[in-house]
């Protein structure tokens, strides 16, 4: 049996990786440890989030399956960041731990070409750093043109709680023993990374009455931009804020040395944004509480998860510790928090494309690179799924540049910067964050997606509308025209608004600081869309700020337009400060642009570089 | 880029006992060793000095001590040689060419500074300071170069940074973790005092290095006044006294300068005031049109009056038109009988003789004065020397500024947030230091979060 794509991992990448390779034509296998586990959320019980949910509007955009699945799998969703601006709103859904697996599924059983089989992987077959396919555990050999490593936390995984460390994935699934070692032999590098998740508690355990509600939006929101909602906001799920006292840092602290990220047991690198929480008490003294935030699962079965709450404590001390909180006196632990050890691979040793610079037509995708979160591992499954099938049809790969996408900051940061902790995707990462928002994912990345072909004519189409949507809205704020009637002037009045001097365009009214959309539909309804005005009133609210996006875009693009050939030989640049030389060597940077963002490479070598590959290469 | 290069580096050729010679380059050590008479030097350790002779062929040139400097602890991060030779434009000039001679190039000016800044021994503001340093003409002017040159501006600019860094730390941490309300929450008002404290702090940097800029470039100052007033006299009397300097003031304002002297370590150019110093037969109006002219073009203008006649119509003028910018009037022959009325005017006034030598100190001290420079030499010298500096404090104080007229105005935090940004990048490059990663390494020291 031969394929053409090979998925290795069941996950939020390798779903997204194996649905675009088969959707896009390619005869597809995902081998994955244990079906039932596809779709899993190991950790959290939400999609989306602080620049998250921008990024699963993006794989939505590209044709991906997570924004649609979890617009049909959430119990609550809002809107973050509504009053700190548009660059920075995105979506957050608590998604269900049964409903969302069982529907991703049923995409992926209804994709066609897409074979799933149940098995555990541990080595590759490579032919002169060239990779042929998979070596199952029994020894069998699946041959494939491509092979895509989606293995999660699964290589090497052990499970600590306090003084015990286990050799195990997650919630003591079997891990990966012989992957890991084989990719070393074949010249990757291999770091350990450390995550952690927290307790879950019985819902019937927990006093509610006690703690502070946190409620989903009014207002109907999808991820997707092709779906109506189909969920009813009046039915939404409760979450819970509580918080910390000095009884809980007490058991803490006098516990510190039970803990296995403190006794010594823990060698790799956990997150700085995931502490748990005993590193929280270390790092910050003076704190006098913690928020602590209690989510439910899912509504088919009883389990709340305790967000900020993650320990590598014994399981005494964690009954302790939840016990100590307001509500959860009487808390009945289901499931322990534990942290997590694996192995991972140096993303430096990847290119753009999500192939291995050491391996050709391998590629990975997702915890394996380094990165933290189900989003971030899902849209770097969908690139990798989506350049595998590219480089099998003989086309150039799909890399999403810094002003197109998070996804691409993502990879860019993974492949120029590496990583020495799992990778979380903030929106301060991105530095046009104006321009790659939520509400315009799909007119950023629907043309793209549509050259790959990895999206529906019927998913073109929709963009297309919203486009044409917009630029007839546009016409309609440039030609109508505030005409200042006695009505007019007392809806300017009733707002407390100075009426204009003279009569004025909608456009150029809107520009006004105290001008909203809502205003102006009090004058005369806007006959567009929610969604097409709201696009409107951001573009030309902040005109200014968008443009100035702009010119910064334009100046990175001059140096990104500037190529190092990939032959490029550093050790014949003089002058190159040796560090600088080294980083080069090791990352290859594909451009100027990418260069520039290398620790280590300062500009007076980005100076000297230029004018070498002037000289050299005869640029410009 | 990996040229040799060499250039004499004293500058009194021919007048001082020892000058310094020196080269730097991947062939420093081989080409100097090929004229130098001391075998041990092309193999001995770094940091060492040799002595011998310089020689070309058989011919001794001079005697000399040779310090070997080899990379990369040396101000160009490359081998350096110094060659310590006698003064005298001949025997120097003959070891440089002999350096040439077997493979050196000719440095350009400040090239052993852009070799310095281009192989990361420097940054550019410590480069910029280099380069003041060279043209440093007071010990004030050094100073204020070597203050730039150890980093106390550097220093200034960073702890601004800090400030501006924990700030947008602070927003992005709201951004990014919406749900931990417990951190401080910044709010259209809590942002404001902030904003203002770094602004105001930008504008005193922009604001004293204009005094920096007095210090390095000197206060240009014009001599004004009627035909036979003592205008001559008074500069002479100036120039004479403290023993003029040879100006060669760079470029723009040597053709104008007449003569310039030292006080109180500051340099004082007194602009050429030829076109009007012709008196006879010269019209009243065109002359006051030219002194006018000329005291748009000086820091200060110093009006000569006759006290022993009465205000003329143009005077009155001239002395309305100066109190709208710095000035200072000198009443001149007071040793003669004082016919002169009073005069109201907000202007100093000093009243002196350039015959009997009365009032020049007095008028030097209110000079100083007028700038607030009195205690320049006990000052902390902190200030930004050059227009690029200047120019990129200055649209970091206008970015500020916009963004607390944007606030007022309900703006959202995340487009405040671009510009806060861009203004710690314009003085990220001030210092040369921008790193994007900074910011998000200060989100997660200063911010307890995460599940």
């Amino acid at each position: 049996m031969k394929y053409e794509i090979i998925v290795v991992g069941g996950g939020h990448a390798g779903i997204e990786a194996a649905h675009i390779g088969a959707f896009k034509g390619h005869k597809t296998l995902l081998v994955t440890g244990n079906i039932k586990n596809i779709g899993d959320m190991p950790c959290n019980p939400s999609i989306g989030g602080s620049a998250k949910g921008i990024i699963v509007r993006e794989i939505d955009a590209l044709g991906g399956l997570m924004g649609r699945v979890a617009d049909i799998s959430h119990f609550q969703i809002k809107m973050l960041n509504n009053s700190k601006g548009p660059a920075v709103r995105s979506l957050r859904a608590q998604a269900d731990k049964v409903t969302y697996p069982k529907n991703i599924l049923k995409e992926l059983e209804s994709t066609p070409n897409l074979t799933i089989q149940e098995n555990m992987v541990e080595d590759l077959i490579v032919e002169d750093n060239i990779v042929k396919g998979i070596i199952l555990e029994d020894g069998t050999k699946i041959e494939g043109e491509k092979v895509i490593l989606t293995t999660g936390t699964y290589l090497k995984a052990n499970i600590l709680v306090g003084n015990t460390s286990t050799e195990s994935g997650p919630h003591g699934e079997r891990r990966s023993n012989l992957l890991s070692d084989n990719l070393k032999k074949y010249g990757l590098h291999i770091q350990r990374l450390k995550t952690g998740t927290p307790v879950r508690i019985k819902a019937s355990s927990i006093d509610f009455s006690k703690m502070h509600e946190e409620v989903g939006d009014d207002t109907y929101w999808t991820f997707s931009c092709d779906n109506p909602p189909c969920y009813d906001i009046n039915k939404q799920q409760k979450c819970y804020l509580i918080y910390t006292n000095p009884k809980t840092h007490k058991i803490i602290l006098d516990n510190l040395n039970k803990s296995a990220m403190y006794s010594g047991l823990v060698t790799g690198v956990g997150p700085r944004y995931c502490p748990s929480i005993e590193d929280k008490l270390v790092r910050f003294k003076d704190k006098e509480r913690h928020q602590l935030f209690l989510e439910p699962e899912s509504i088919h079965y009883d389990d709340w998860y305790l967000q900020g709450f993650s320990t590598s404590m014994p399981k005494d001390i964690q009954e302790q510790m939840v016990r100590s909180l307001e509500g959860l006196e009487n808390a009945e632990i289901t499931k322990y928090a534990y942290a997590i050890e694996y192995d991972a691979i140096d993303p430096l040793q990847i290119m753009p494309s999500l192939e291995s610079k050491v391996i050709k037509n391998l590629y990975t995708a997702g915890q394996i690179n380094g990165t933290s979160g189900y989003e971030e591992a899902a849209g770097q499954g969908i690139v990798a799924g989506i350049n595998a099938a590219l480089s099998l049809e003989k086309e150039e790969p799909l890399i999403l540049k810094r002003n197109e996408a998070y996804i691409g900051v993502l990879i860019d940061d993974l492949v120029t910067k590496g990583t020495n902790e799992p990778y979380r995707m903030l929106t301060s990462r991105a530095e046009f964050r104006l321009i790659l928002r939520h509400d315009n994912a799909d007119l950023r990345l629907r043309p793209l997606a549509k050259k790959c072909g990895s999206i529906t004519d019927t998913q073109y189409q929709n963009y297309l509308n919203k486009k044409k949507q917009i630029e007839e809205c546009e016409i309609f704020f440039k030609e109508t025209k505030c005409k200042l009637t006695s009505e007019v002037k007392e809806i300017f009045a009733k707002e407390n608004i100075p009426v204009p001097n003279i009569t004025e365009t909608f456009y150029d009214l809107l520009k006004r600081p105290e001008i909203t959309i809502k205003f102006l539909n009090e004058i005369e309804p806007i006959p567009f869309k929610e969604e097409i005005q709201e696009e409107m009133e951001i573009q030309i609210k902040y005109e200014g700020y968008i443009k100035k996006t702009y010119k910064e875009v334009e100046k990175m693009m001059k140096l990104e337009e500037k190529e190092i050939p990939s032959d490029i030989d550093y050790s014949k640049v003089k002058n190159l400060a040796s560090e600088a030389r080294q980083k080069l060597e090791k990352i290859r940077p594909i451009s100027l642009g990418q260069a520039t963002r290398i620790s280590g490479v300062n500009p007076s070598d980005i100076a000297i570089l230029n004018v070498y590959l002037k000289k050299e290469y005869n640029h410009e | 880029m990996d040229r040799t290069i060499a250039s004499i580096s004293t500058n009194n050729l021919g007048t001082s006992a020892i000058n310094i010679v020196r080269i730097s380059g991947p062939k420093a050590v081989e080409i100097v060793s090929s004229i130098f008479s001391n075998k041990n030097f092309k193999d001995a350790p770094s940091h060492t000095i040799h002595y011998g002779w310089i020689k070309e062929g058989e011919e001794t040139i001079d005697e000399v001590l040779v310090l070997l400097m080899r990379a990369p602890k040396t101000y160009t991060k490359e081998d350096m040689v110094e060659i310590d030779c006698h003064g005298g434009y001949a025997t120097t000039n003959k070891i440089l060419e002999l350096l040439l001679e077997n493979g050196a190039d000719l440095a350009e000016p400040g090239e052993f500074t852009k070799k310095a800044f281009l192989n990361g021994r420097i940054n550019l503001l410590e480069a910029e300071s280099v380069s003041d340093l060279l043209n440093a003409k007071t010990t004030l002017q050094s100073k204020m170069a070597m203050s730039g040159l150890t980093g106390k501006t550097t220093k200034l600019i960073q702890d601004l940074r800090e400030k501006m860094v924990s700030l947008l730390a602070n927003i992005e941490v709201n951004i990014d973790y919406p749900e931990y309300t417990d951190e401080l929450q910044i709010t259209k008002e809590n942002i404001t005092p902030v904003l203002k404290e770094i602004n105001e702090t930008l504008e005193n940097i922009i604001k004293e290095s204009r005094n920096g800029s007095l210090i390095k470039n000197g206060i240009n100052v014009a001599i004004v006044g009627s035909p036979n007033v003592g205008k001559s006299s008074l500069l002479n009397t100036l120039l004479e006294e403290e023993k003029a300097i040879v100006t060669d003031i760079r470029g723009t304002t040597r053709d104008v300068v007449e003569g310039s002297i030292i006080v109180n370590g500051i340099v004082l150019n007194f602009l050429d005031t030829a076109g009007i110093r012709e008196t006879e037969d010269i019209v009243e109006k065109i002359g006051v049109e030219k002194s006018k002219k000329l005291m748009k073009e000086a820091d200060l203008t110093i009006l000569v009056l006759n006290g022993n006649e009465s205000l003329s119509k143009e005077e009155k003028e001239l002395i309305k038109t100066l109190e709208e910018q710095e000035g200072i009037i000198f009443i001149n022959k007071i040793d003669l009988k004082e016919k002169i009325e009073t005069i109201n005017t907000t202007l100093p006034i000093i009243k002196g003789s350039t015959k009997t030598n009365i009032g020049i100190e007095e008028l030097k001290e209110q000079i100083i004065d007028t700038f607030g420079l009195k205690d320049m030499s006990n000052k902390d010298l902190t200030y930004l020397s050059n227009a690029r500096q200047i120019a990129l404090a200055t649209e970091a104080k206008n970015l500020i500024a916009h963004v607390i007229e944007e606030n007022k105005n309900d703006i959202p935090v995340d487009m405040l947030a671009i510009d806060i940004k861009s203004a710690w990048e314009n003085l990220g490059k001030m210092i040369g230091e921008f790193y994007e990663d900074e910011l998000v390494d200060n989100i997660f020291s200063k911010f307890c979060l995460g599940k």
